[in-house]
């Protein structure tokens, strides 16, 4: 029953689409009841190929709806719309400790959907599918702007949503891995803010000068984004993932110069030296450095640096003072920060001061660390450089694939609808539902 | 200090909203009425953003007041330069929000529920020049099309719009592979689908504007066909019995390609390209064609033996005694009837041996393409040839039958191409029922080809 199927057609809709959007791939035609396998391939900027499938029996009409229909077994099972996305991992035989980064926002990624005669679990390089497309997913819709922002020495990208504005502001702040990450502050002004990414430890400054930022450079940027004509100045929120969660809430609670509507905290920890400098909090992580574990795989494990959540006030952001509501995202099972515990800490910390109305609190069981926009590849590790120490780690990021998939899923949802009502002024908003 | 332009909504005005004239700003009243800008505008969708040109969309606009009135609009810079727009005047509801998918608009270039009204009641901005058709012929890029959400609706174009976001319609899927073909004599342009093949192939050719359309080879394409779009138009050569050689040559390119199943190779034209399809599908010993479709058909033939291009020319010169309305529009159907009503004028269709599919608009006034759909039905019937035949009439709907959600074109100039002479044809329809025509046809279009092309009996035999 090996027979080749001819004019088996598969098609994804829609063929452009942003990142966070949903798809639907559907294979018609093919013979009723025949066992095929539907295969995602992308090479990534660094040249690396991704590949995910699954394996699928066709019903009575010779169709295949991958929104409707279970995979029996594969790299995901069971019905899952955007599995081909979600849980690609680099192809065999590829380096270990791979992350997939999109560093040019500006281009699309672009995945190769295919389907195949059987079901196959390797070898695909080989065989010839029976139909193929190609599908693009985007970080930024049409019409977003991307200004590059030197402006008061700071290293940046702000994008604009399309239209005539005034959009409501965010500050957009990755981790201890440095760099100016650009695809999350994108896909934001894809949704209506006005977003800026802030490289903050690998500066433009800091590499010419071998110094770290102050706090100023925070505020710069958030004057920069307040006083631009398109911005509502009175309504800028912060998100921070990681390390990005200490800045955020330093910010939040300390800044003279900041107010913000909002903040997001994503993976991150209360815990730091108040009214420490970025070098000192950096100083701080690294004086516990001694408390890294390794695991079986010698992988490094870094949440119990800042464990256990001391109770000496001075060394814990005190979120009792904070004015802006709070949503934090934590994946239970994150090996490299505390984001758990520090939850619960900040938790009881915002009830004693009586400003808990502010808090909401994410949790996901078997999330890892890297909770990022839906359908991006889970790392359970990857190697990891931050800009402290100068080598190369293979880092233990934590989280089980598929709950840390429908972890990304919601949390973003969840996050857009939190912008979305405490910058927009949130009516119920419909326009998410495609998501 | 820069002027304020300050506009409330015609009803309730519980929101205000300030802008500035960016230009006007220096840096200091620019962070003053940064500051002062307290509110932040309506929010608008346009979901998916970025579509093939035959895929609907949802426009949302949200975050209004309740019981709001506002105009949707799009506008559209084209390739010539012009600008088109289209409009509905809606309310927003209690929660604020209006739903282009599911509200109705109560005025504007479309009126009712029409989810993809700002696309097909597109026409020209007040003030451009007359006659003016769209058509994209750069297929590599989209068409871009600005959506904006404006307060109220007398009177909308006044202000700035509250809101706008930019949305792609793209012919091309990704993956396509667009090969310029300039081999045998024969000029046009090969799409093929992304993937290993193989598919079946298409030849499209649109009308007597002459010119190389690909539009729609490029969305044909993105349905899995091997399109090719071909200029025609003063290509074929004069020559006997060799008055199809160009068409055949051209099919057999398709046919030929290592990535087209040779047996499923069929034919697509509009207008002359229809009279094309029919003749090669009656006449021609060198190519079967699977199955084909013509689109506003045209079966007058006079004369064997000489090109379709001269054949053209000849009917031109004589359509100059054609019937010209108050507006100063040609209408061509009158005299063309005339020809078509000696039976040695006409194709003889009885002796096609494939699936056909006749599309045309009853309105149409460029061409008697109701009177040529009865009278190929007429002779088809008479053949024994009826079950091969598939016909769409569609009620006030004119001749430029195009892909979904194109503008209505009711009159626009033409060309002559032997005089040069720049006429204004009329080609009929009326906006509103041409547009459902163009999305009925489409589909069924769709559906046919697949039908004969994808699951074909051959297909079927094997299992």
């Amino acid at each position: 029953m090996d027979r080749k199927q001819c004019c088996v057609k598969l098609s994804v809709q829609p063929s452009r689409g942003l990142m966070d959007e949903k798809f639907i791939v559907l294979v018609q035609n093919a013979l009723p009841g025949s066992q095929l396998t539907i295969r995602a391939l992308h090479q990534c900027e660094d040249g690396h190929s991704w590949e995910a499938f699954g394996h699928y029996t066709a019903d009575t009409t010779g169709t295949i709806d991958v929104s409707e229909d279970p995979s029996i077994r594969g790299t995901y099972s069971g019905v899952e719309q955007m599995g081909l996305l979600w849980s690609l991992r680099p192809i065999p035989g590829s380096k270990p400790g791979l992350r997939m980064r999109k560093k040019n926002i500006q281009t699309p990624m672009e995945v190769t959907i295919s389907v195949y005669q059987g079901h196959q679990t390797e070898g695909f390089a080989d065989l010839v599918p029976l139909s193929g497309v190609v599908v693009e997913r985007w970080y930024m819709a049409p019409g977003v702007r991307r200004i590059p922002v030197t402006e008061g020495g700071l290293t940046a990208t702000l994008f604009l949503p399309s239209g005539p504005g005034p959009f409501p502001g965010l500050l957009d702040l990755w981790g201890g891995g440095g760099q100016l990450v650009e695809y999350r502050a994108a896909l934001l002004a894809s949704h209506g803010f006005a977003s800026m990414a802030i490289d903050y430890l690998t500066s433009k400054f800091t590499m010419e000068t071998g110094k770290m930022v102050d706090n100023q450079y925070f505020e710069t940027a958030y004057r920069v984004l307040q006083q631009h004509p398109q911005v509502c100045g009175s309504k800028i929120a912060m998100i921070g993932l990681s390390f990005g969660t200490s800045m955020t809430l330093k910010m939040a609670i300390y800044s003279e110069v900041i107010k913000l509507s909002a903040a997001v905290c994503i993976s991150g920890s209360h815990v730091q030296p108040v009214e420490g400098s970025v070098e000192e909090i950096m100083g701080f992580f690294q004086k516990n450095a001694g408390k890294t574990r390794f695991n079986e795989k010698n992988e490094a494990i870094w949440r119990d640096l800042l464990l256990p959540i001391p109770t000496d006030p001075s060394l814990k952001a005190d979120v009792g003072r904070l004015q802006c509501p709070l949503l934090l995202v934590v994946g239970e099972d994150d090996q490299n920060w505390p984001a758990q515990e520090s939850a619960l800490d900040i938790k009881e910390m915002m009830a004693r001061a009586g400003n808990s109305h502010l808090l909401t609190v994410l949790s996901y069981p078997n999330a890892g660390h890297l909770i990022e926009p839906p359908y991006t590849p889970h790392a359970r590790s990857s190697t990891f450089k931050t800009v402290e120490i100068q080598e190369k780690v293979m880092c233990l990021w934590g989280g089980q694939t598929v709950e840390h998939s429908r972890a990304q899923e919601d949390a973003w949802k969840k996050i857009l609808v939190f912008l979305r009502e405490n910058l927009y002024g949130g009516r119920n908003p419909t326009s998410f539902s495609h998501l | 200090m820069s002027v304020l332009r300050c506009f409330s909504f015609s009803r309730g005005a519980l929101w205000c909203v300030t802008r500035p004239h960016l230009q006007e700003c220096t840096p200091t009243s620019r962070r003053l009425l940064s500051a002062m800008t307290q509110v932040v505008p309506p929010i608008l969708s346009v979901t998916p953003c970025r579509a093939l040109v035959d895929e609907k969309f949802k426009v949302l606009v949200e975050n209004l007041p309740p019981g709001c009135p506002v105009t949707v609009r799009s506008l559209h810079h084209s390739e010539d330069k012009d600008d088109w727009e289209a409009y509905g005047h809606y309310v927003s509801d209690h929660s604020g929000v209006v739903s282009v998918s599911e509200d109705l608009s109560y005025g504007g270039t479309y009126t009712g529920k029409e989810p993809m009204g700002l696309l097909w009641s597109m026409r020209p901005v007040p003030g451009s020049r007359p006659g003016l058709r769209l058509r994209k012929m750069n297929v590599c890029t989209p068409m871009l099309v600005t959506i904006s959400v404006h307060s109220g609706h007398e009177g909308f174009r006044d202000q700035a719009p509250l809101a706008s976001v930019l949305t792609e319609r793209w012919y091309m899927a990704p993956g396509i592979r667009r090969i310029n073909i300039n081999e045998q004599g024969v000029q046009g342009t090969l799409f093929i689908p992304p993937g290993p093949g193989p598919f079946p192939g298409l030849l499209d050719m649109w009308g007597g504007g002459g010119g190389l359309l690909e539009s729609r080879a490029a969305l044909l394409a993105s349905h899995g066909y091997v399109s090719l779009a071909l200029d025609y138009l003063g290509f074929d050569q004069e020559s006997e019995n060799l008055e199809f050689k160009y068409f055949e040559t051209a099919f057999n390119i398709i046919k030929d390609h290592p990535q087209v199943m040779p047996d499923r190779v069929g034919i697509f034209g509009l207008s002359l390209g229809s009279l094309v399809a029919v003749t090669l599908a009656a006449y021609s010993t060198i190519v079967k064609p699977c199955c084909i479709v013509c689109i506003s058909c045209n079966h007058y033939y006079p004369a064997r033996g000489s090109t379709v291009t001269s054949k053209f020319e000849g009917v031109t010169r004589q359509l100059s005694k054609a019937r010209v309305n108050e507006d100063n529009q040609v209408i061509w159907k009158d005299v063309a009837l005339e020809f078509i009503t000696d039976p040695s004028n006409i194709a003889e269709v009885g002796r096609i041996n494939c699936p056909t599919l006749l599309v045309n608009g009853c309105d149409d006034q460029n061409w008697p393409t109701v009177e040529t759909a009865e009278d190929v039905a007429r002779l088809m019937r008479e053949a024994g040839k009826e079950h091969l035949l598939s016909r769409l009439a569609y009620p006030d709907t004119g001749h430029l039958i195009e892909p979904p959600f194109s503008p209505h074109f009711r009159a626009t100039t033409f060309v002559m191409r032997s005089s040069k002479e720049k006429v204004i044809l009329l080609w009929g329809g009326q906006t509103k029922p041409h547009s459902d025509a163009q999305e009925d046809s489409w589909r069924k279009i769709l559906s046919f080809l697949q039908f004969h092309l994808y699951c074909g009996p051959n297909l079927k035999a094997k299992i």
